[in-house]
């Protein structure tokens, strides 16, 4: 790096956490994600956390319709959003109010001057003027009038007074730029693409993000700017990625590798919907999207493809998985392959449907009636979302069964850096669909105890399958006795035997010693984290991260013994303990979060390391 | 590939499975019907596709020796609009009662219809709960007295034409079981029709609601209280034909002589007369026979076209490129080194 060309010395730091902040109508998200791809393209690692309200537009103002974008971006590597932002910028009042408890102490706020006058405060509920009442001495801060200056950045681009408004968000951003030292003219390129049919919104906008660049500069908002090198990651090409995008693109790379059609059924729901409008995107890869009329049309439709010899998929969150129970059972009685997604949300009902939760493991595990297993997997990061869709697909493929795949908001719409994976080296997924119609039985089953699949078009194949329970070979309607215990024995040891097949698990860390860490879905990153964290303490913690939450790894129960304790944070209740302690009589001590936020990182910290210390645990560990 | 075709016969279409109605169900006449009529289709037996919902009607693709599919409550018209959209080359039919078809699954079958994807839905309406032994049914008639009506319903029913018709079906017809020839005339047009063909079958269930179309059925009354619709024939009915309907005021019908009745026109785009003929209530004669059929595009062909046209438009072609495609960075050994 050269330093002769900068003015001034930089200040060169590991990482930083930065917090976007604004009204809906800020455009707080878009300038997070801007934010995050200069980050990316730097080679920084990094990790986001997008927090938004519910409602597309609350009152304008309050604290309701306050709108967040965290990241933390690192010359090292990265796994969890942060939890304390270094730098927050505070677009109005209520953003002040809702984030401030955040914000690390003595960290940089940069506010929105204009936006403080007492109708301002009133609305986001301060007593009084926390710029003049002392609130903010503990914090460095950099007031801007941006509507002023914005309006002047932008004078003779012919733009509306409302649209010059609206350019504030670049502003912000020009000015973050600065004070991270980040590239702007790879910045204004970005600016001047994204706004490309109108040159004057362009002109803007980018005059808008110079200018606040510029700010940084001139009033020396900081002695020095600060710099965070690039991480050394794993050499090969990058994308930044979010969850759902990862995962659209995971179940487009099974189905073309099985040579499979694939067929997404769905009916919108946050925070699924992405999945619906990124695969519309790519319809030219033998890809039918189908917007249902409800979510039981969704996964009745996507049952409906699979018989006819694609790859049924369809995704939703809570309330409409609830909703496809039923065909979850058909799909299993007539053991056709299907990807059921559920990306999580804040429950029970429509609960908090911006906000993550794991609250989903019970429904998915146990959720249906009569004796129904269907294998569960759950994706860890939002470039891991790839791969486990990709194994999803696979087992689906191989077994003939259902499959659930569990992400969740945080996943969803959070982001990293992503290896791309060499499309070669993905595991062979073959449909192995049935043609031979010597000694065709629709129920005879291979040793995975999968059974043929024979899609019709196929001569002498013709059968008839449904969802009353049938014959162990002919797949005929069977009320006998004997029968259907048979039956449902098979099935559940159908299931089981993935267990089998699955590689042996290898805990992170240490691979025995005090604590052993047991997590599932997006608490990935604030538990690695935590582990890396109190290891440096002394403690030997191991972490194990299930992506096969049903059936369990078969050798889980031996892993734990070489602990002395099991801690298992969930943002839920306690599902996986209940689970564990269900399937494997595996004890442990729970962590639980129920607030629809992930974890942060000293919360897990604190956990593991009372428990560590600890000769006689509670059952489950209070969040303060 | 499909094996050259041999002429088939209704045998061929008869699998082995014992057929398990009451004895005396229409549901049988419906069964030999369609049996006898797919040879006449030329389409083979492994391109023909039958998906049902529950119920006594739900049972018929086990007794049809082609590829069948017996979904559950409500939900064949989704499930088949999946399998058409998956693979548009296959014959696909809909099997569903009044309360699979009409109360459970309404939504479904609303949105087959309104998306026009092709489907040959036959809905046998026997106006009561068969499977569940006897309760009412969102087609029996207000103030029938059932097992779970004892005082009689308290709601109005349906009526499967001009529901159909409001949700833009393209074919709309209706038949009755009793009735072979009338019946086998109409299935064949559904099976001719390309998009969503809505069949409406009175069937007759001997044991929960027998007699529930003698009123229109039997053989004394039938002429006088049935009209028989053929494109481009005048409306008209009786044993003499000596009965009509014509335009009256107010978009209403009249009822008069044979003399100047309306020509009946399936092709029309204006839906005013189709719903106005489905609609009648007694004393007006009851239609029969294909009220509606329009061409319109098919949901599963625009699907289709859709992709091809997204093939021919740029992009990344190959999962490589696709998974390559957006901002995208190296990493050498070594970077990151100050
Ligand atoms: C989800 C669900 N709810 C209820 C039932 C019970 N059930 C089976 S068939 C049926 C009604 C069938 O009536 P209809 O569609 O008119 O068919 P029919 O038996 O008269 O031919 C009901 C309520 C079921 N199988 N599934
Ligand atoms: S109950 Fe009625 S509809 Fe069902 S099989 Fe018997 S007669 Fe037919
Ligand atoms: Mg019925």
């Amino acid at each position: 790096m050269t330093v002769s060309a900068a003015p001034r010395p930089h200040v060169d730091l590991q990482n930083a956490v930065v917090r976007f902040a604004g009204d809906s109508g800020d455009g707080m998200q878009l300038t997070g994600t801007e934010f995050t791809r200069e980050a990316a393209l730097y080679g920084n690692d990094l990790a986001t956390f997008p927090d938004y309200p519910a409602e597309i537009r609350a009152p304008a103002g309050t604290t309701a319709g306050v709108s967040g974008y965290q990241i933390q971006f690192a010359a090292h590597e990265v796994y969890s959003a942060g939890d304390q932002p270094d730098t927050l910028v505070a677009m109005n009042p209520a953003a002040l109010k809702v984030h401030l408890p955040d914000l690390k102490r003595g960290g940089l706020l940069i506010l929105n001057e204009a936006t403080f006058k007492q109708s301002d405060l009133d609305r986001a509920g301060w007593k009084t003027n926390p710029l003049t009442d002392g609130t903010l001495e503990n914090y460095q801060v950099i007031k801007v009038d941006f509507e002023h200056l914005v309006g002047k950045a932008v004078e003779g681009t012919g733009v509306s007074a409302k649209d010059a408004s609206r350019c504030k968000n670049f502003y912000a951003l020009g000015l973050v730029f600065w004070i991270y030292s980040r590239d702007i003219e790879r910045e204004e390129q970005a600016i001047r693409e994204r706004f490309k049919k109108s040159p004057p919104l362009a002109e803007a906008n980018v005059r808008a993000f110079k200018a606040g660049y510029n700010y940084g500069e001139t009033i020396e908002a900081l002695d020095a700017p600060y710099s965070i090198q690039p991480a050394r990651l794993k050499p090969g090409k990058y994308r930044n990625v979010t969850g759902n995008s990862a995962l659209a693109l995971g179940l487009i790379a099974a189905a073309q590798k099985a040579g499979l059609r694939m067929f997404y059924g769905s009916y919108p729901i946050t925070p699924a919907s992405d999945i619906l409008h990124e695969l519309s995107k790519y319809r030219r890869f033998q890809l039918t999207t189908f917007q249902a009329e409800d979510e039981i049309a969704a996964i009745s439709a996507a049952i409906g493809a699979s018989f006819a010899g694609a790859l049924g998929v369809t995704g939703s969150s809570g309330p409409g998985i609830a909703l496809k129970m039923e065909a979850m059972g058909l799909a299993l009685m007539t053991e056709l392959p299907l990807v059921i997604i559920n990306v999580q949300r804040g429950g029970p009902s429509t609960g908090l449907p911006t906000k993550t939760e794991q609250s989903d493991l019970f429904q998915a595990v146990y959720g249906r009636n009569g004796e129904c297993p269907i294998p569960v997997l759950a994706a860890r990061s939002p470039a891991d979302c790839f791969e486990t869709a990709y194994e999803a697909c696979r087992i689906a493929i191989d077994c003939r069964t259902p499959v659930i795949l569990l992400s969740d908001g945080s996943l969803a719409n959070g982001s990293e850096p992503w290896l791309l994976p060499d499309v070669n080296s993905l595991p062979k997924i073959d449909p192995d669909f049935a043609t031979d119609p010597a000694g065709f039985m629709p129920y005879k089953r291979d040793d995975k105890l999968a059974r043929p699949w024979a899609i019709p078009g196929t001569p002498g194949l013709e059968h008839r399958i449904g969802g009353l329970e049938k014959d162990a070979l002919t797949g005929n309607i069977s009320y006998d006795a004997q029968n259907h215990e048979k039956m449902v024995r098979t099935r559940a040891e159908k299931v089981r035997r993935i267990a089998d097949r699955l590689e042996p698990t290898e805990p992170f860390f240490d691979p025995e010693g005090d604590v052993l860490v047991i997590g599932w879905g997006g608490t990935y990153g604030s538990i690695t984290q935590a582990v890396i964290e109190a290891r440096q303490t002394g403690l030997r913690v191991g972490h194990v991260h299930l992506r096969h939450v049903f059936p369990l790894p078969n050798d889980l129960t031996d892993i734990a013994a070489r602990y002395r304790n099991v801690l298992v944070p969930e943002l839920n209740m306690g599902q996986l303990r209940f689970h564990l302690r269900g399937q494997l009589g595996l004890e442990s001590v729970g962590l639980n979060k129920i607030q629809g936020k992930p974890f942060h990182v000293a919360e897990v910290r604190s956990a593991i390391e009372s428990l560590a210390r600890r000769k006689h645990l509670p059952a489950e560990q209070e969040i303060a | 590939m499909s094996a050259p075709l041999v002429k088939l016969t209704k045998k061929d279409f008869v699998s082995d499975q014992e057929v398990r109605w009451c004895p005396g169900c229409a549901d049988f006449a419906i069964l030999a019907g369609v049996q006898k009529l797919m040879p006449e289709l030329g389409i083979s037996r492994e391109k023909t596709v039958f998906i049902s919902g529950i119920g006594c009607a739900s049972r018929f693709p086990y007794y049809m020796n082609t590829y069948g599919f017996h979904g559950i409550h409500g939900r064949a018209p989704a499930i088949a609009t999946g399998l058409k959209m998956a693979n548009p080359d296959l014959t696909v039919w809909v099997v569903t009662g009044d309360g699979d078809g009409l109360s459970i699954g309404g939504n479904h079958l609303i949105h087959a219809l309104r998306r026009n994807v092709d489907l040959k839905i036959l809905l046998f309406d026997n106006r009561i709960y068969g499977l569940t032994k006897g309760q009412a049914s969102p087609t029996s008639e207000l103030g029938k007295k059932t097992k779970s009506s004892p005082f009689g319903t308290v709601d109005r029913p349906f009526n499967p034409l001009t529901l159909a018709l409001g949700a833009g079906a393209t074919f709309v017809a209706r038949t009755t079981a009793n009735d072979m020839p009338h019946m086998s005339s109409v299935l064949k047009r559904a099976a001719a029709h390309k998009g969503a063909a809505f069949v409406e079958i009175w069937q007759n269930c001997v044991v929960f609601n027998d007699g529930a179309f003698d009123e229109w059925s039997e053989k004394d009354v039938r002429d006088e209280r049935l009209l028989k619709l053929e494109h481009g024939k005048p409306l008209v009915y009786g044993k003499t034909k000596d009965k009509g309907l014509r335009i009256g005021g107010g978009f209403t019908l009249e009822m008069g002589a044979a003399d100047g009745a309306v020509v009946h026109d399936e092709s029309r785009d204006n839906l005013s007369l189709a719903l106005a003929l489905a609609a009648l209530e007694p004393p007006w004669p009851q239609v029969m026979g294909v009220l509606r059929a329009v061409d319109l595009p098919t949901v599963d062909q625009l699907a289709r076209e859709q992709e091809r046209e997204a093939e021919k438009s740029r992009g990344p072609a190959t999962l490589q490129a696709l998974l390559q495609s957006g901002d995208t960075w190296d990493v050498t050994a070594g970077a990151g080194d100050a």
